[in-house]
């Protein structure tokens, strides 16, 4: 008795195993979601950024965010990373190689099939028709996984508030893409360096730039198909890496394919732990059933 | 089974639950900072690590090292190990223990924490902590009901409230008739869900850090993250039955269960191969195993994490080593450790966020943790000494 029982336990502890294994195999990604090019973005070309931050006063001021200053006299906005406060920066970078210098512009990328949607426990990022990902403080718990998903690092947490929310670029929609206008940042850019448009010209324009001084530009577009696409584009100069400017060569695949595909495969229709709940009922069942006959054996009542 | 479970009835305010109070009061001052003047004024969380030890600790290993519950479950309801079931009442009540605080502290780390039960109402099918929410929430509950025949066993018939609360006395008792023949009834559909649920959830904390390849390290970063989790999970219940079993006897005075706890230790070595081999055979295939001696940090925590695995599953094998109280309890404290360790590594010390940041815990942040743990003992005591969970002991000083 002991050893068929123990068997049993074997077997279905194995069978469990193999079942567990199958739902946890990673799967193709799941289908890409196409990029709509008729969804707004920008396009930030590093090579023709002059670092004059005129973004990011106008940033601050479209979004009436408070400035930040990381000098002693506090006379001026100098923040050193993107913050609550800050939602786009101007940033400088050394290439690790040859020592040459960029500016670039970090802010919410926009993705087409974006981490913190897939991530966010109530759903409250979300990508617009409009093509920015916007998010829904009320809705919010401020569990901070999105923080965790986003390979940007862009989500903020309001760090110092007794009741915070996450802060993002808004992609100024609801300011002023509903009202026909273009972003702050975009609208305030002396230099040509951030252009506003729809993600289908823009990626044009990009790859018209990279043609028209192919011994300017390194012959990219970041974003294009990064993590599965973003609506904001990226151009360097050839001397200075993407990597170098906090662009790292991601993946062509969005970051969320292995967790979605695992969620969904133990989640389809419930089969996973219903077929789970069937088995351990009837293992159940059996030894319920076994020591109640050895039990009657006995002469017993059949309980303990 | 032989004998029925009692109440403990023993005097209460000792000058340990006076170090329990000191570690929740403590906790309780930098809880209040966090609640009224933000994480900034208690935390060292910052834009590279939204996630700490309330996280990685609090909640990654609450849910782990409180699978005592569902195994124990498993074995002694489902698999008709009927032998151990004297350490099926108190597995339970700290499992549920257990989940209450993770609960807790959940809401402790919730930003809008009031917003929590957004998760019932707004879903996202695509987001893994949505389904370790619910599944959490789920067998929150199902706990609660498996803890019920101890209550009512106690105030069946039995229900005395002070004062004029007294009027409540009949209908109270009525409804603990009726919770007795439900339960009597309906206890081995939830016995399974318990199991299923604590699968669901167990694997799928696992699956979380799952979508940030470019942060976590290659050694813990591998679509087999779920599995190994709930086998790691699994692994850990009947050592924190041990370790919660032996620490229950040296404090309450009773005699030690070697016998019993020697006996379901036999089912440990099978479970820690079966993760052993998982791990190992996933890094082989995956060939990362040399990152672990490239002399990082997070090379050395695995190996740590490793041995602390390994060394029990080698020793526990033994008769004699699990025959011997000191000895099982060491080796249950290292699987304990392995898991913790193993949490921290997923959670902390693999992250790399790729901004420049780092991450250590502040005081305030540990004081609130142990505040989380020292309320947890509280509530076993509380649990112990006036609920039947602990069987009678046999008459003492019987002559051989």
């Amino acid at each position: 008795m002991d050893i068929s029982r123990r068997k049993f336990f074997k077997v279905t502890a194995a069978a469990g195993g193999v079942a567990a294994c199958a739902a946890a195999k990673p799967a193709l990604a799941r289908e890409a979601k196409e990029p709509d090019p008729n969804g707004y973005g920008m396009l930030n070309d590093s090579a023709r950024c002059i670092g004059c931050k005129a973004c990011q006063v106008a940033c601050k001021k479209e979004n009436k965010r408070p400035a930040e200053s990381s000098l002693q006299d506090e006379l001026y906005d100098s923040p050193r990373n993107m913050s609550d406060h800050t939602y786009t920066l101007i940033k400088l970078f050394k290439d690790e190689k040859n020592g040459v210098s960029s500016f670039v512009k970090r802010q919410c990328m926009h993705c087409v099939d974006p981490a913190c949607q897939s991530a966010c426990i109530v759903g409250a990022l979300k990508k617009q028709p409009d093509g920015s990902v916007k998010y829904d403080g009320d809705m919010c718990m401020g569990c901070r996984y999105c923080m965790v998903a986003c390979p940007f690092n862009v989500p903020q947490f309001e760090w110092h508030k007794a009741i915070p929310v996450i802060t993002k670029c808004t992609l100024c929609s609801e300011n002023r893409l509903a009202k026909g206008k273009p972003t702050a940042c975009s609208d305030a850019c002396p230099a040509g360096a951030i252009v506003f448009g729809k993600r289908g010209d823009l990626l044009k324009i990009a790859h018209a730039r990279i043609e028209a001084e192919p011994e300017r530009y390194v012959d990219h577009v970041y974003g294009e198909n990064e993590v599965g696409g973003t609506n904001v584009f990226y151009l360097t100069k050839k001397q200075v890496a993407f990597a170098s400017l906090g662009l790292p060569d991601f993946d062509y695949r969005p970051v969320s394919g292995l967790t979605e595909s695992i969620q969904h495969r133990i989640f389809q229709y419930f089969i996973p732990p219903i077929a789970v709940y069937t088995i351990l009922g009837g293992i159940m069942f059996y030894n319920q059933r076994r020591k109640d006959l050895a039990a009657q054996a006995h002469g017993g009542d059949g309980h303990e | 089974m032989s004998r029925p479970a009692v109440p403990l009835r023993q005097k209460f305010f000792t000058f340990n639950v006076a170090v329990l109070l000191f570690f929740i009061g403590a906790g309780a001052v930098f809880a209040y900072f966090r609640f009224f003047h933000g994480f900034a004024s208690v935390t060292n969380l910052n834009p590279g690590f939204p996630w700490g030890i309330w996280i990685s600790f609090d909640v990654a290993c609450g849910v782990a090292l409180a699978a005592g519950g569902f195994t124990t479950a498993a074995i002694v309801e489902i698999f008709g190990q009927g032998k151990y079931h004297a350490l099926l009442r108190p597995a339970t009540l700290t499992a549920f223990i257990g989940y209450f605080l993770v609960a807790l502290a959940v809401c402790f780390d919730l930003g809008k924490y009031y917003n929590i039960w957004h998760a019932l109402v707004f879903w996202n099918g695509t987001s893994v902590l949505f389904e370790v929410a619910w599944c959490v929430m789920l067998y929150l509950t199902v706990l609660a009901i498996e803890n019920l025949p101890a209550v009512v066993e106690q105030y069946k018939g039995n229900v005395q409230l002070p004062g004029t609360l007294g009027m409540f006395n009949r209908p109270g008792n009525w409804a603990m008739g009726k919770a007795d023949v439900f339960l009597r009834r309906t206890m081995a559909f939830f016995v399974i869900a318990g199991v299923v649920l604590s699968f669901g959830h167990q694997s799928s904390l696992g699956t979380l850090m799952l979508i940030a390849p470019y942060k976590l390290h290659e050694l813990w970063y591998t679509p087999l993250s779920p599995l190994l989790f709930l086998t790691s999970a699994v692994s850990v219940g009947i050592p924190m039955v041990i370790f919660e079993a032996t620490l229950a006897t040296k404090f309450f005075g009773r005699k030690p269960e070697t016998e019993l706890l020697g006996g379901i230790a036999e089912y440990i070595p099978s479970f820690l191969g079966t993760y052993l081999l998982l791990r190992l055979g996933d890094l082989a295939y995956r060939g990362v195993l040399a990152k672990a001696f490239d002399g990082s940090i997070q090379g050395y925590s695995f190996l740590v994490e490793l041995s602390l695995f390994a060394i029990p599953y080698f020793l526990l094998k033994r008769p004699r080593i699990r025959q011997s109280g000191t000895k099982l309890f060491l080796c249950a404290c290292s699987v304990i450790l392995a898991v913790v360790l193993n949490r921290f590594n997923v959670f902390l010390i693999g992250v790399d966020p790729g901004s420049g940041y780092n991450y250590f815990p502040s005081v305030g942040e540990v004081a609130v943790t142990l505040a989380f743990v020292a309320f947890g003992v509280l509530l076993y005591k509380i649990g112990v000494n006036y609920l039947p969970i602990l069987e009678a002991e046999e008459p003492d000083h019987e002559p051989a």
